[in-house]
């Protein structure tokens, strides 16, 4: 059962006592958080199953498709953005034909996955915390449960698949719109022929380069999903409560993201 | 069928049930009524697991549902039918799907069959033809009767109804007072109702509970508890002028 009992506490008599409640209970939730999510993979194997299918499919058109437009937009002008300020500051040192490498080696192992989980947290992340956590004020989590219906296997796997395979394949967009963008804005802005930026892109990006970035996307995945269920199913409260799981939901992922982006990148290049 | 063993809940420094213990017996409807906020729905909610007590035990059959888990859990889960005060249903499924959904999840049958028996439970509720409508596009009466088409299509042992009747028009509500009697009659479930309507409570249950801070002032036949003098249970009677079991049939028209 994923329904719990409400919490009630005396309110803190101090301002110490009032630190020490929050951070065991941010440990306890860390902690049920990760339980779901490993409820939630253990269910994956149903991932065919009559009873899940087409729940499993709505997701991930819902995730990967419906996402396109705005990862697109962002796509194309991050790279557009990187090309622009490096690229003028390379000019200075006669170094702007060099754009390419730069561009593509920082989309793929860093910018790909970065603001592709900043997208998707914001959307399909807020998306997942605010239908989950109207779910569960409004009994529905409850009803389910009482049916034995789990909604880790019912609500919460299909979206953990969905946004597993989705972060990464929309990574791949992402770093292709990416180096694209980039290409633009140096035909256009700095005067570098496409096959110059091309080839000097491709040089020098490595598959090590691809696969770390598409590791650090599955993982953005996991948190996305892991955050906004947990946040949506321990919503209380009414809509007050609703909308707070949605904010903590993108506040949270968004940290997440920073840092163990930034931990992964440490692990793989040191 | 049911029973509750000396069960405690707080919920900070409010007792909302203050070691209440009683049977269901098997076959029985039994009905709680009591104030606003006086505990019907946690005592339901004691019933499958939703809430556990503070103090005491609740048992269904001989088991413990309030100290089981996991595989056990469910079996006891398995035998309820659980009508929610809100309806429950789940907004992205139709009319129809939301009823087929318990039998979708949990069984294997036949896709046919199962759209079969949720025309039925339709149906009996009143609602053949709204399959496809969404829930947010129906009455709140609607929904409330699409949640308990959805309770009743796995042909439970033991149906909890909160607030089966509030928020349907006068025929409706008695037609859903007759369905839940027809239950109880025909295929001998035992159903728990909690209700404002005394009208319903003193036609369809075989015993009254009248809930009141923390306790079960009054549990009775519904000869008994029309004749109760507890003040409490004047005031209702008074209330929704009943005053004696006459009364009741004639709303009934019987
Ligand atoms: N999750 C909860 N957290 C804190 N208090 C609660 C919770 N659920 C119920 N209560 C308290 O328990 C009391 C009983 O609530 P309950 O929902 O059982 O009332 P009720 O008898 O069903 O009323 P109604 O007829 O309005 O549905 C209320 O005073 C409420 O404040
Ligand atoms: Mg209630």
């Amino acid at each position: 059962m994923i329904t719990r009992e409400p919490q009630i506490f005396d309110p803190p008599p101090n301002v110490f006592a009032s630190a020490g409640r929050g951070i065991i209970l941010a440990c306890q939730g860390t902690g049920q958080a990760l339980l779901m999510l490993l409820g939630a993979a253990a269910q994956t194997p149903h991932l065919f199953s009559r009873k899940n299918r087409d729940d499993v499919m709505r997701q991930l058109y819902l995730v990967g498709i419906k996402s396109l437009g705005v990862v697109s937009v962002v796509a194309l002008f991050t790279g557009m953005i990187l090309a622009l300020q490096v690229g003028l500051e390379l000019r200075r040192y006669g170094q702007e034909n060099n754009i390419g490498t730069l561009v593509c080696v920082s989309m793929l192992r860093e910018m790909g996955p970065f603001m592709t989980g900043l997208v998707i947290a914001a959307s399909v992340g807020s998306a997942i915390a605010a239908q989950m956590g109207t779910m569960t004020v409004a009994e529905e989590i409850a009803a389910l449960d009482v049916m034995s219906i789990s909604p880790l296997r019912y609500l919460m796997m299909p979206r953990l698949v969905a946004l597993a395979v989705m972060m990464p394949l929309l990574t791949v967009y992402t770093n292709l719109l990416g180096i694209f963008g980039g290409a633009i804005v140096g035909a256009t802005q700095l005067g570098i022929s496409l096959e110059a930026y091309f080839d000097n892109a491709f040089r020098y990006a490595e598959n090590k380069d691809l696969y770390v970035g598409l590791f650090k996307a599955f993982l953005f995945g996991l948190i996305i999903v892991t955050v906004a269920c947990y946040q949506g199913f321990t919503a209380t409260e009414g809509a007050v409560g609703v909308g707070r799981a949605t904010r903590r939901t993108v506040i949270v992922s968004f940290l997440l993201i920073l840092v163990v982006g930034y931990f992964v990148t440490r692990m793989f290049y040191q | 069928m049911i029973r509750f063993e000396n069960v405690t809940k707080r919920f900070g420094a409010k007792t909302v049930l203050d070691d209440v213990s009683y049977e269901i017996e098997k076959g029985e409807t039994f009905v709680i009524v009591g104030r606003s906020g006086a505990g019907k729905s946690v005592s339901l909610r004691h019933m499958i697991r939703l809430l556990t007590p503070d103090a005491g035990r609740i048992w269904v059959d001989g088991e413990c549902i309030s100290e089981a888990g996991g595989a056990e859990l469910e079996r006891i889960l398995g035998r309820f039918g659980v009508l929610f005060q809100s309806a429950a249903l789940l907004q992205w499924l139709n009319v129809e799907d939301n009823v087929c959904l318990p039998l979708r999840q949990k069984t294997n049958l036949p896709e046919d069959e199962i759209r079969a028996r949720a025309a039925e439970k339709l149906a009996l509720v009143g609602l053949e033809g709204a399959e496809q409508k969404m829930p947010a596009d129906i009455s709140g009466g609607m929904r409330k009767r699409v949640g308990l088409a959805r309770a009743i299509v796995t042909r439970p042992e033991i149906i909890l109804y909160d607030e089966p009747t509030s928020g349907l028009d006068p025929v409706i509500s008695r037609q859903i007072d007759l369905l839940i009697d027809d239950l109880r009659r025909h295929l001998g479930v035992t159903s728990v109702v909690v209700t404002h309507d005394l009208y319903s409570a003193l036609h369809i249950g075989t015993r009254v509970a009248m809930l009141h801070e923390g306790k079960f002032v009054v549990c009775a036949p519904p000869e008994e508890f029309i004749a109760s003098r507890h003040p409490v249970v004047r005031d209702f009677l008074q209330a929704q002028g009943i005053a004696g079991l006459q009364d009741v049939r004639k709303a009934f028209g019987k």
